[in-house]
């Protein structure tokens, strides 16, 4: 396909805007991509999160919470939108709420989703899950572990089943 | 000097080249991400800060059982060959380690080892659990890696979020904290050219790669690190079975080439493994670069038959041992002591030799 830009060369990078509640997709090559100031090769390479980072705040935001501002404070470490745009480092777990339309943004972005689907995490204190349950869990997974002839897992499996009987 | 045979198979059990598809995988590594609530991540902490979070993580390391027993190593109490050394067993980073140009280990930097289980504290995140495997083990590595998460997770208070999961420094690893990743010996794509397409495949499917010692560093003797790219919105059995999937795939491939090299130019493939044998055995300088090539060459040799009676265990050490901050080490040098390719090259000699007998 040839970019929609020069029409000459080939184009590298599907670019899709939402424009006015219209989605358009344009097909540009490297050099044309360049000068819209969109990263390509190797700058994106050597920083994954950099083409991201830098559009975040940039495009269309969700509508709630409210964005934060590049200035605004993590109350809790005291760090800055700016600061994780520069580093591409978040300052604590407060961080993810304090900017959380951002990183929710960005997560989706990264991960195709922002909802956490595997294990959940119990604190010190809170109640232990039931056992039953996670033996159910364990018998599970021995059967599918001897189903595709796993047998080493299903070992372990196995031994862990022996603990919680 | 740090003594690693205070540690149970020195640390690197995983390279006695047991474990499924062995050659071609030499491990398979499960490494989750985690952090303590309430507590600012480690490149944003102060150094006091950094040392209660070590405090905290061996104070409950002592009550789980799947680190009882381990080793701490304090990156910031020890000299830079003895970090590289802990690099080169890819017990620790790059970065947690200092050794990047001008660098030093920060405050409350330390790894403990456990066999195949390992913990960075410090790092990136205050957490780093790791649990290395021989051959292609990514599940059975899970299991493991379950028993260490939850045993620190009931005394530590991770910082967990309902919908964003665990919460890490960079939102790359967010979610489940889950990196599974395989060593992996290519050498068949790379002669046939079919790495580039099997490469830029991976990227479609979610898989990223890397060089020998993970991120940021260079392909080396054809050994790629595979891994996966994201770590939210799926289960970690979800995000391991595809893993697993996925590079099982790339094993089929890579054998196809093989093949097809042995089918269409035998003669090449033997004379190219002899001379990369044969440079090995009698070379009187060799530099690391040039072994892992070499090695390379053997190790196909040795799949294909084409080398009787070199073992996968042998090779595998090798590779750890050539390595600058090891060989130094073992043979009583300097890590800047420019006989070292000497040194290398009989080092190599004497392994390959004892082979013979």
């Amino acid at each position: 396909m040839r970019c929609d830009h020069c029409g000459l060369r080939d184009a590298v990078i599907n670019l899709t805007q939402v424009e006015h509640d219209t989605k358009v997709t344009l097909h540009l090559c490297e050099e044309c991509a360049q000068q819209k100031g969109i990263e390509t090769g190797g700058a994106v390479l050597q920083s994954p999160l950099g083409g991201f980072i830098t559009a975040m705040g940039k495009g269309p935001a969700s509508p709630a919470p409210r964005p934060a501002a590049p200035a605004e404070r993590c109350p809790a470490c005291g760090a800055t939108l700016q600061d994780f745009r520069e580093s591409g480092r978040l300052g604590c777990g407060a961080c993810y709420l304090a900017f959380e339309a951002h990183v929710r943004d960005l997560l989706r972005r990264l991960h195709g989703s922002s909802q956490h689907a595997g294990e959940r995490y119990l604190a010190p204190g809170e109640l232990a899950p039931d056992p039953r349950a996670e033996l159910l869990d364990l018998r599970d997974r021995l059967r599918r572990a001897v189903e595709t002839e796993n047998f080493e897992l299903a070992a372990e499996l196995r031994d862990r089943i022996r603990v919680l009987e | 000097m740090i003594d690693l045979a205070l540690v149970p198979d020195d640390g690197i059990g995983w390279l006695d080249g047991s474990g499924a598809e062995s050659p071609i995988v030499l491990s398979s590594r499960i490494r989750l991400a985690r952090n303590l609530a309430g507590h600012p991540f480690s490149q944003r902490s102060r150094d006091a800060d950094r040392i209660a979070v070590l405090a905290l993580v061996r104070e409950a390391a002592t009550a789980v059982p799947s680190l009882a027993g381990a080793v701490t190593f304090r990156l910031d109490q020890l000299e830079r060959p003895d970090r590289q050394v802990l690099h080169e067993r890819h017990l620790v980073s790059r970065e947690l380690a200092g050794l990047e140009a001008g660098g030093r280990p920060r405050a409350g930097a330390a790894v403990m080892v456990r066999g195949p289980a390992a913990v960075m504290v410090n790092e990136e995140d205050h957490l780093r659990l790791q649990v290395m495997r021989a051959g292609l083990a990514v599940e059975d590595g899970y299991v493991q890696m379950e028993a260490l998460d939850t045993g620190l997770g009931r005394l530590l208070p991770f910082a967990f979020h309902q919908e964003f999961g665990y919460l890490t420094a960079c939102p790359t690893n967010a979610g489940t904290g889950l990196r599974a990743s395989v060593l992996i010996h290519l050498p068949g794509l790379v002669l046939t050219k079919e790495i580039g397409k099997v490469l830029q495949g991976l990227a479609q499917v979610g898989l990223t790669f890397r060089g020998l010692y993970g991120e940021g560093s260079e392909v080396v003797g054809n050994f790629f690190q595979l891994s996966n790219q994201t770590t939210l919105g799926k289960s970690e059995e979800d995000l391991l079975d595809h893993f697993g999937k996925v590079v099982r795939q790339v094993i089929a491939y890579e054998q196809q080439a093989r093949d097809v090299m042995m089918r269409t130019a035998p003669a090449e493939v033997e004379d190219k493994v002899w001379r990369a044998y044969g440079l090995l055995r009698y070379a009187r300088t060799l530099s690391f670069e040039e072994t892992m090539n070499l090695l390379s060459g053997v190790r196909l040799g040795a799949a294909l038959n084409l080398i009787p009676g070199v073992r996968v265990y042998t090779l595998n050490k090798l590779l750890i041992f050539t390595q600058t901050a090891h060989l130094a080490a073992l043979e009583g040098r300097a890590v800047g002591d420019p006989e070292l390719p000497t040194v290398r090259a009989a080092y190599v000699r004497k392994l390959l030799d004892a082979e013979l007998t």
